[in-house]
This record gives C-alpha cells, structure tokens and sequence, in this order.
C-alpha cells in the first residue's frame, strides 16, 4: 500500500533523512520510533507530499507522490504533528470545509461525513465550539475527524497520543486498533509501550536512517529481561 | 480549479470571523470620507458633483489598508501550521495561491463599494458624469487587487504578520511614489533615464488617475493586471521553495 524507496531530504549540509526505505501492506500498523530529530516527521510529511524528497521517493496504491502529489492527497488521511486546525473556526465549521475540499460538495454528502466523523471521534459535545476553545485532548481529536473524513484507505499519524490524558490515549488507540483491519496506518510516537500495544511492526530510525524494522515481539527477544527503553537506547545511543 | 471555491469561502468568511474585517471596514469608511470632507480633499468647495474628491485619496489609504487585508493571508497559516493541513489536502499551490488571492480582493471590493452612500449623496446633490463614476469604481478595484498581490506576496515571504505588514506597506509606498514627479527627479539623478522613466511607469497614482477622468485605457487595465498575475506567480514560488 505505502512504499518508500531511499528517501532522502537534505537541508543545507545536514541530511534529516538518509535513505529511508520500507513498505506497509494493508491492515498492518507501523509503530515509527525514533529521538527527537531523528526524521520521523520529515518521513512523513516526504510521504504525504507536504515535502519534496531531495532523493528516493515514495508510492502510495502505487501513485508515486514526487509525480502526482494531489492523487496521493485524496488516498492518505493525515495528522500533522500538535494537529494544527483553523482556531477562529468552529468544529463543525472546519470539518465542513475540510469536507468540501476533500470533494463532499453537496450538503448531504457533506453532512453526512462530518457527522460521521464526529461520532468516530466523540466530538458531538463540542460541536458548535470554536476550536480555539478547546483543550488539548479534543483539539487532538479534530485532527483526528479531519484526518478520518474521507475514510481514506491510509493514515498518516505524527504523535497522535501527545499531550493526551490517560484515558484519552487509550481512547485514541483502540479507535486506531478498530481501523486496523481495512487500512493502512503508520504513526510516530515516543511512548515504547504504545508500539507493544497497537503496532503490529516497528521501525526505529536513528540519525536518518532506519536501523530495525521488525515485530514488537522481535524487538523484545533482542534483550531478553531488558525493559523497552532500555533496548531503544542502545540502539539509538549514537543520536545524542 | 475546482478547489479554488471551498477554500476562497473560507478565506473571505475568516474575514468575518475575527472583529478584523469590522474595524476594518470602519477604519476605512471614516478615513477616506473624513478626508474627502476635510480642507485637502475639498468636497464642497470644488462645486462639482463628482466622485473625484472622495477616491483621489484611495490610493494613499489602500498603502495602509492593503497590507492589513493581507498580511495574514499566509504569514497566518505558516505561524499556527495549518499550512502543513492546507497542503496535504488534495489542492495545488497554484490554486490556494488564486483562492486565497480572490478573497482578500473580494473583502477588498466590498470596501470599495460600501462607499456608496457617497456617490448617492453625490447623485442626490447634483448630477453626475455616472460613466466616470463606474470606471472610477472599476479603477479602485483593480489598483485594489495589485496592491493586493503585493502584500499576498510579503505574507508568503514570513511567518509574522507584523513582518509581513511592514513589507507590504514598504512595497506598496514605494509603487505610490514612483508617481511623483519629486520623486521621479531623484530617481533621474541615479538612474539613465529609460530605467528611471520605465521605474516611474510602475506608479499606481498615474494609472488610476486615469479611471478617474473616466478613461479606461487597456494600458492601464493590463498593469493592474501584469502586476497581480507576477505577483501571484512569485507567491507560488515563495511557497513552493
């Protein structure tokens, strides 16, 4: 479904990404780890086209995004990191807009995603609230309806459970556990216990590039007894 | 070009959203009245009914109004990263760049046309040349827009709207001066003459004088129009780079 081939993405003399390759088939979740400025987020916006890659590139249903990022645009649904949305906007507002960009034009077609989304996500209550007025957790969950709208058969999530309660991010991972099965999704997070809990396979990238990539249950053999953070800091103890 | 209609909608109600458009709309109506009433502009003491009194100041408040109408266009969305959502819906920056453009110059026009409670005391006192005042209100419009363009293009340029505001009203103050002839004479000494006649050219004082005699010279038209069309090009470079 989603497939990166050498993606690189260099700014000035520093490389962010360097030579990042892997593939995602359909119902698979691929837990994305890393440090902090390791290139995770710029893998993911390279992929859904919000970059350009300075090399490799990136397939999604076999579109390459470096040819035609707008048809690649309507397959993904996508997160952006602290899920920025327009805040003078109310819920129902922003959602209908991005309905209407993802093509939703006439109002029952409209109406009808957007309730949709709503549901999904448990935003009924805010609905007619700007979005500026709303706390962290239900901002995060906007993101999520708007990313979810167009039932896209791929997810892009950058940190989908920063900044949640307890509560909220189990919430949050079993909505996305509940999609598993008809989609694609790759996220980013930096809680390890989040991988073991949804993810079905783990990519640990490190200074660029990508330095494991197999099950959860793999990771863990490779230190038996060790605890999770321990085995990602040795091997990501070179990005300091 | 089919996405340009969603996001002009949102772009323009945004206007509307925050009390910006209101202050906006007000600062503008009390400005350019008060100085058309006001001993520079003249209204009663030239004994004329026309229209000229209250718009051969618009030029001088569009310097300042413009870039307030767009300084937020892009410099907006870089700062909160809707920009990031913006572009990973399926739309081109060709068309966002367009769409973006339309509102402001919508929001813009309407400005323009609430002043005609002016022209219909104007046209209740006495009895205007009412083909001078359309291409009067076609002219505004137009130098509307390449001011526009102007400051659409400093907002891509930042993430801060104070920065972008600045640079527009810079830009924009720069294009008025070129009009004037204290101004040209400096540029004279500096420059040859054909690169000084070419720059004084780019005045928007001498372009829009014109629509306000009631002439519409193609010439005139296709400035305002070259300049939003470049303008607007180098706004899709700026954000595709």
């Amino acid at each position: 479904m989603i497939e990166v081939k050498g993606l690189v993405k260099t700014y000035g003399t520093k490389r962010a990404v360097d030579g990042v390759s892997f593939a995602v088939s359909r119902g698979e979740i691929l837990g994305f780890l890393g440090p902090n400025g390791a290139g995770k987020s710029t893998t993911m916006k390279m992929i859904t086209g919000f970059i350009r890659p300075t090399a490799g590139t990136a397939t999604v249903d076999g579109i390459d995004v470096t040819a035609d990022p707008v048809a690649v645009k309507t397959k993904l649904g996508y997160l952006p990191e602290s899920a920025p949305a327009y805040p003078e906007m109310t819920v129902a507002e922003f959602l209908g807009f991005i309905a209407e960009v993802r093509g939703f034009r006439t109002y029952d077609a409209k109406r009808s995603q957007v309730d949709r989304a709503i549901a999904l996500t448990h935003l009924a209550p805010v609905r007619n609230q700007t979005i500026e007025t709303l706390s962290k957790g239900f901002k995060q969950r906007v993101g999520f309806a708007q990313a979810l709208l167009h039932d896209p058969p791929a997810l892009i999530l950058d940190e989908p459970t920063d900044g949640l309660d307890p509560n909220q991010k189990i919430e949050v991972r079993s909505l996305i556990k509940s999609m598993a099965a008809t989609k694609t999704i790759i996220l980013s997070t930096h809680i390890l216990e989040e991988v073991e809990a949804i993810c079905t396979r783990v990519i640990i990238i490190s200074r660029g590039k990508v330095v494991i990539d197999e099950t959860p249950t793999a990771l863990r053999a490779r230190q038996p007894g060790a605890r999770l953070d321990e085995i990602f800091r040795s091997l990501t103890a070179s990005d300091v | 070009m089919k996405q340009i209609f969603p996001i002009f909608k949102r772009e323009f109600l945004g206007y509307f959203r925050a009390p910006v458009a209101y202050v906006f709309l007000i600062a503008f109506l009390v400005i350019s009245v008060a100085l058309a009433f006001s001993r520079y502009g003249g209204f009663f003491k030239a004994g004329v009914a026309s229209v000229e009194t209250y718009f051969v100041f618009l030029p001088w408040i569009f310097v300042i109004l413009a870039p307030a109408a767009g300084m937020r266009l892009w410099a907006e969305e870089k700062r909160s990263g809707t920009v990031e959502l913006l572009f990973t819906l399926p739309v081109t920056t060709v068309e966002a760049v367009f769409a973006k453009f339309l509102a402001g110059w919508t929001f813009l026009t309407v400005a323009v046309l609430l002043s005609f409670p002016m022209t219909l005391t104007i046209g209740y006192l006495g009895s205007p040349d009412w083909g001078v005042v359309a291409t009067t209100y076609l002219g505004a419009v137009l130098m509307a827009g390449a001011y526009l363009g102007v400051c659409s293009l400093m907002s891509a340029l930042t993430k801060n709207q104070v920065v972008a505001f600045v640079l527009g009203f810079i830009v924009c103050l720069a294009l008025l001066f070129l009009g004037f002839s204290s101004f040209t004479d400096s540029l004279e000494k500096i420059f040859p003459l054909p690169v000084a006649d070419a720059l004084a050219n780019f005045s928007f004082i001498t372009h829009f004088d014109a629509f306000t005699k009631g002439i519409v010279d193609p010439k005139d038209v296709v400035f305002f129009l070259s300049l939003m069309g470049f303008t607007l090009f180098l706004n899709v470079i700026a954000l595709e780079r």
